[in-house]
């Protein structure tokens, strides 16, 4: 792949990813071969927000591979709190550290740390921005799955700010996959995501409810809807309730849906779904390590 | 001359920015950053009788060339605009209105959660679209009302 950077999954063609999923089956099929493949390297962590998955999945790869990694530690134990900007803050941390791993509140603060630094930046979320790598374990997941090719996928929840839909929407447009977006009218897709699509050449097909679409799908992705995005409780209790998966729901699937999800979740899958063979957001995180192991291989 | 060029005053040396739509003119300063407070002398016609765009905004600045970078950026509110140089009085180059592939610094992202609306040191900028414009750091797209977008947030 060699990019100096991973800061959107609209860099990433379908070749880097086939070799970047490529390279994490191998891993994960002999994790001891890559052990010092990357001996002497350290990985900085920049979580300007709270990430207990992300940066433990990052810190467990690096470390799987030989190296190390240093922590910028939380926002208020930090200089960011003296009201040091970002670019002044990855400008240093550049100086420790052979690569950097970041999540920040801000969309664009990635692309932003990018223009600082002549180290790789790794955008680990970008406010509702971008979440590349995410993208690239569920991906992962898809193939091992239900296959990248021919796949008929529903993403469903918060697609307005969810930054892996972001991602994951657009990487998908490089295996021509056939996508249904399912949202409530207020978080469906901004509209620059859907101008990418489109410049893609996917079609972007939007319905109100997974009812309609359930029984057609490979993939379902879910995502969770937040209450902080609906002015009053009642309004978010009612838009939460229509959106949970549960048995119910699923008995008009197809046996083989794989069902996933980024995680945490909190109300949108019901916990019967997890006995269900259905069930596929642990393995999926799972994934992140050797998928992240894989991508610093390439990256560092 | 006609009747209409003299309702505005005629200029020694400076640039005339003709056939801007009706309205725009004060966006069109907006846009270039005249505000008064730099000294130009700075003539403005608006919503006068116009053959092609029936009314136009005409905008006359005194002792100031504008260059191709700002003429380019006037494309983004008043794409049928017209600029004569002026030097003693006569026309001396005329320049086209062409789209640029960026602007910097002109417009501020509307998205309030977008890192340069924060106090980093980077201007903001936007690429053009076919159709509006796109914030090159967060991808927010600008179709409407661009124009209440000038400045820097
Ligand atoms: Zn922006």
């Amino acid at each position: 792949m060699r990019h100096d950077h991973l800061i959107s999954a609209k860099q990433l063609s379908r070749g880097d990813i086939e070799g970047v999923l490529d390279r994490a089956a191998e891993i994960a099929a002999d994790p001891g071969a890559f052990a010092e493949a990357h001996p002497d390297t350290l990985l900085g962590l920049l979580f300007f927000e709270p990430s207990t998955r992300t940066k433990m999945s990052f810190g467990a790869a690096m470390k799987r591979l030989g190296g190390g990694t240093i922590d910028m530690g939380s926002v208020d134990s930090s200089s960011v709190q003296k009201g040091e900007s970002l670019a002044d803050t990855v400008r240093v941390i550049e100086g420790y550290a052979d690569a950097l791993v970041l999540r920040h509140p801000s969309e664009g603060s990635a692309k932003l740390a990018s223009e600082f630094v002549d180290v790789p930046v790794i955008n680990a979320g970008d406010g509702a921005g971008q979440h590349p790598t995410q993208t690239l374990l569920d991906l992962h997941t898809i193939r091992e799955n239900a296959g990248l090719d021919d796949l008929t996928i529903g993403i469903v929840g918060d697609l307005k700010y969810g930054r892996t839909v972001h991602s994951l929407a657009h990487a998908l447009t490089n295996f021509g996959a056939t996508q249904h977006f399912i949202s409530p009218e207020s978080l469906r897709l901004p509209r620059g995501v859907r101008y990418d699509l489109r410049e893609a050449g996917a079609e972007v097909r939007e319905h109100a409810d997974i009812e309609a679409v359930v029984d057609r799908l490979d993939v379902l992705y879910v995502t969770r809807i937040q209450r902080e995005r609906f002015p009053d409780e009642n309004e978010y209790r009612q838009v939460a309730g229509e959106y949970r998966v549960d048995v119910d729901l699923l008995e008009s699937a197809a046996p083989g849906l794989t069902v996933m999800h980024p995680l945490p979740r909190v109300d949108e899958i019901a916990p019967e779904v997890d006995e269900t063979d259905h069930a596929t957001y642990f393995e999926q995180a799972h994934n992140g390590v050797p998928v992240r192991m894989a991508l610093l291989d390439q990256i560092l | 001359m006609t009747d209409t060029e003299l309702r505005v005053s005629k200029i020694e040396s400076g640039t005339v920015i003709d056939h801007i739509a009706g309205g725009q003119a004060l966006n069109v300063l907006a846009i270039l950053g005249i505000d008064g407070t730099s000294g130009e002398e700075v003539s403005v016609g608006m919503n006068v009788p116009s053959d092609r765009l029936g009314r136009k905004d005409i905008v006359k600045v005194e002792g100031r060339e504008l260059s191709q970078d700002e003429v380019d950026v006037l494309s983004l509110i008043a794409p049928a605009a017209t600029i004569n140089i002026v030097r003693e009085f006569e026309v001396a180059d005329k320049r086209r209105v062409t789209r640029p592939d960026t602007v910097g610094g002109v417009l501020s992202c509307p998205n309030a959660n977008c890192i340069t609306t924060e106090s980093e040191p980077v201007d903001s900028r936007f690429d053009v679209l076919e159709e509006g414009v796109r914030c090159a750091y967060c991808g927010t797209i600008v179709r409407e009302s661009i124009a209440s977008y000038i400045g820097t947030a």
